[in-house]
């Protein structure tokens, strides 16, 4: 073959390959574009004030709104007893959420030069930025305590070319009242079967906090193996407490947790099922729903609690008694990270 | 790292002409870049455009795109790599058996190019990751063959610069790559599939490229015109000079202490705030790229051998500096700097030199039993240093990391091979009569 020939071909395979690439950049985002516009039957949503005060009127949910539109992914609020009703808009974006005791815990993503970052925003009642902290990667879980002094998230590390695959979790810690800020639970000490634990594999995420505003819960995964571990801020220690236990959340009552477990012989992509722990007795009993839930369940009071599943926009929430009993129902379409206030 | 490369071997009989850098101005045969070398350069800088255009949108992808949680994917990763290394050597034997490096090399790069549009319709954790394993097959198939037609296609004394020169380009792909696809994620939000169509797309033209502008010679029959047996692979360590290279990659990777270690304790021992962590490995690809070629030249010229030495030294050099630690500003930079340069000085030049050891029919083999070997010494030593890590902290596992790298590095000064490309002085080193004419000294088994 010619070099001309073999130059001509190549010419002609660059054009059409191109065409291909730039066509699938413009449908997506056209269809990126498509999400900015109102979605006939949706919820109807209108810009308004949003206060994560617990006594500012009535019983509330805010979230973060999934619904298409131009408010999408902003912080919403509609009271608790009509949740299908109509929201009321922020406009403040957040990708996870958590609030209580009128603090907020807002994870966002900045738009970047090239690539976004992310950033943890503390948020006061009238969502007023009270302090920001740059984010090491993907955020995925978020909780304030119920009295507002404390928040925790946790963030997905890794996907850089040379570390490969592997990815790590780094779950921080913040005190409000004292400012003493920890970047990484792995600093604090690890008791495992009544032995101190080390291991460069240790990977922290999903705290809940207690009432005492001190002892949390949360997930400990090390050589392979997930742990329920309970923390003490003060004495800077994690305790485990049991095995094959993800993403607890603590009832309001504090006595029991509902986590999500990897139920042997379900599929390896949706492993996970919902069950509640009785922290007196430690027996645990399964709820009723059938699907494989990767969420931390917010409870709504000492006998239901809400999660999200994989929607037509993005997630939908729904609740289910925490007893064993009943069926999931669909508590609202197109939206994700609740917090209960009030 | 070049004062410490002066400092790693007793220097013998001396470099003529250090000075004489440019290629036309040096009398003999100092040949233009054969176009074969760019040829295959411009295909892995668009494969690798292609594939670390994947890699960086991945975790996002699979966290905000599909809700999955990454945890479990890394324990995958370990298989991967032992998957790989037999590839390899299959891919290496392969392309000797039949003499046609190209058509191998085809067909992993033709692979790694189906897997692209493959991830549009993998939705699942097993599924995506039986793609990926796809993916580093067609990977391990073509590194071995492309290896040895970058060798065969350069005049002996220049494969320290023709493997530079790839290994260059190959790594402005990977930097070039992750900018492509965070582009088009800014031009269309949660667009991951336009990533993989237009990674698609660029690893059809990378395949394309090689189809058209890689010359398919077939190398020489052997001396017996019977095509290389597996017997006469395996004899490969039979070869006094290979067995020393392969010995040596052995012995070293086994102190390298790996990328993700590195990172970490670079973060842990200078404090850089969280979100500059991802971008650690991009200054060490930056050192790599600027480095390969004027350290991949100064191992042509001063042998191959001290500067793939003097790598390590280098990498003993970033250990150090992590193990002191401190705050100055400065200290981040001159890790990822002597990383890159560990990168810059070994990688290329460990195949010049083990191109150097092993006769023309045995290239393909040769190399892949060198990667191989170095592959697996790495992968055992990071799960060593975990271990490591896990029963006497960071540092001192550092510590010990140093310690032996430095014995080894010092074993490897004795180990070091005669004849071949890995000699001291550079006229000798570089001109082994490599044709199937001239067999060396140990005849294949």
């Amino acid at each position: 073959m010619t070099l001309h020939r073999r130059i001509l071909i190549l010419v002609s395979a660059i054009a059409l390959l191109a065409a291909v690439g730039a066509l699938a950049v413009v449908r997506a985002s056209s269809r990126a574009d498509e999400k900015n516009q109102v979605q006939a039957g949706g919820p109807p949503i209108t810009r308004g004030e949003v206060t994560l005060a617990p006594g500012d009127g009535g019983r509330r949910i805010v979230f973060r709104n999934m619904a298409w539109g131009p408010h999408r992914d902003e912080l919403s609020t509609v009271p608790a007893d009509a949740p299908e009703g109509a929201r009321t808009a922020s406009a403040v974006s957040c990708l996870r959420f958590h609030s209580a005791g009128g603090t907020g815990i807002c994870l966002q993503a900045e738009k970047g030069g090239v690539q976004d970052s992310y950033k943890a925003v503390v948020l006061d009642a009238h969502l007023k930025e009270v302090s920001s902290h740059p984010l090491a990667g993907i955020p995925t879980r978020a909780r304030v305590s119920p009295g507002g002094h404390l928040v925790a998230w946790t963030v997905f590390v890794g996907g850089d070319s040379y570390a490969g695959t592997n990815f790590s979790t780094r779950t921080s810690l913040l005190d409000l009242r004292t400012g003493r800020f920890d970047a990484s639970l792995e600093d604090f000490a690890i008791h495992k079967d009544g032995k101190t634990y080390r291991n460069a594999d240790v990977n922290f995420w999903g705290v809940t906090f207690a009432a005492d505003e001190q002892t949390f819960y949360a997930t400990l995964a090390t050589g392979g193996q997930t742990y329920l571990v309970r923390g003490d801020l003060t004495a800077r220690t994690v305790t485990t407490l049991r095995e094959n236990l993800e993403c607890p959340s603590l009832s309001p009552d504090g006595t029991r947790l509902v986590f999500k477990k990897r139920v042997p012989g379900l599929s390896p992509d949706a492993p996970w099922r919902l069950y509640v722990l009785d922290l007196a007795t430690m027996a645990e009993t399964p709820l009723a729903e059938e699907r494989s839930v990767d969420d931390q369940v917010v409870w709504t009071d000492d006998r239901t609690v809400v999660y999200s599943l994989p929607g037509d926009f993005g997630a939908d929430l729904y609740s289910l008694p925490t007893d064993g009993s009943g069926a999931p129902a669909r508590y609202m379409t197109s939206a994700l990270a609740p917090a209960f206030l009030g | 790292m070049y004062v410490a490369d002066s400092r790693g071997t007793p220097a013998p009989a001396v470099t003529p002409e250090p000075q004489a850098v440019a290629p036309g101005i040096r009398p003999g045969r100092r040949a233009a870049l054969a176009p074969t070398v760019l040829a295959l350069g411009t295909v892995s800088l668009i494969t690798d455009v292609s594939s670390e255009m994947v890699t960086a949108v991945l975790p996002l992808y699979l966290v905000a795109g599909l809700g999955l949680t990454p945890l479990g994917f890394g324990l995958l990763d370990g298989l991967y790599n032992g998957v790989s290394a037999l590839v390899r050597l299959t891919g290496g034997h392969l392309g000797d058996r039949f003499g046609r490096h190209k058509a191998l090399a085809g067909i992993g790069y033709g692979l790694s190019a189906l897997c692209k549009p493959l991830l549009l319709l993998a939705h699942t954790l097993p599924a995506i990751g039986a793609v990926l394993a796809l993916d580093r097959t067609g990977k391990g198939l073509r590194t071995a063959p492309r290896d040895a037609l970058i060798s065969l296609s350069a005049a002996p004394e220049d494969r320290g610069r023709a493997f530079g020169v790839h290994r260059a380009m190959d790594t402005a792909g990977a930097l070039i790559g992750p900018i492509l696809a965070f582009l088009i994620l800014r031009g269309a939000a949660e667009g991951y599939d336009a990533v993989f169509t237009v990674s698609a797309c660029v690893a059809a033209l990378g395949v394309l490229v090689l189809v058209l502008f890689v010359p398919g010679r077939r190398t020489a029959p052997t001396a017996t015109g019977a095509p290389v047996s597996l017997r006469a692979s395996f004899g490969l360590l039979g070869r006094r000079d290979l067995r020393r290279i392969s010995l040596c990659a052995l012995l070293l990777g086994l102190c390298t202490v790996s990328d993700a270690f590195v990172f970490l304790l670079l973060q842990h021992s200078t404090g850089i705030a969280d979100r500059w962590f991802a971008l650690l490995p991009l200054g060490t690809a930056a050192a790599f790229f600027l480095l390969a070629l004027p350290l991949g030249r100064l191992a042509d010229r001063i042998g191959r051998w001290r500067v793939f030495l003097g790598g390590h030294l280098a990498l003993l050099a970033a250990y150090g500096i992590l193990l002191v630690g401190g705050d100055q500003p400065a200290l981040p930079y001159a890790v990822l700097l002597l990383h890159g340069a560990f990168y810059a000085a070994t990688d290329g030049v460990l195949m010049a030199t083990a191109a150097g050891a092993v006769p023309e029919e045995h290239q393909g083999g040769g190399l892949a039993l060198v990667q191989t070997g170095q592959a697996l010494a790495r992968f055992a030593a990071s799960l060593g240093f975990g271990a490591a890590w896990t029963f006497w902290g960071a540092r001192p596992a550092l510590a010990v990391a140093a310690v032996l790298l430095a014995g080894a590095v010092a074993l490897c000064v004795r180990l070091r091979p005669q004849d071949g490309a890995g000699g001291g002085a550079a006229p000798e080193a570089g001109a082994d009569p490599s044709g199937p004419e001239a067999p060396v000294a140990d005849p294949a088994v």
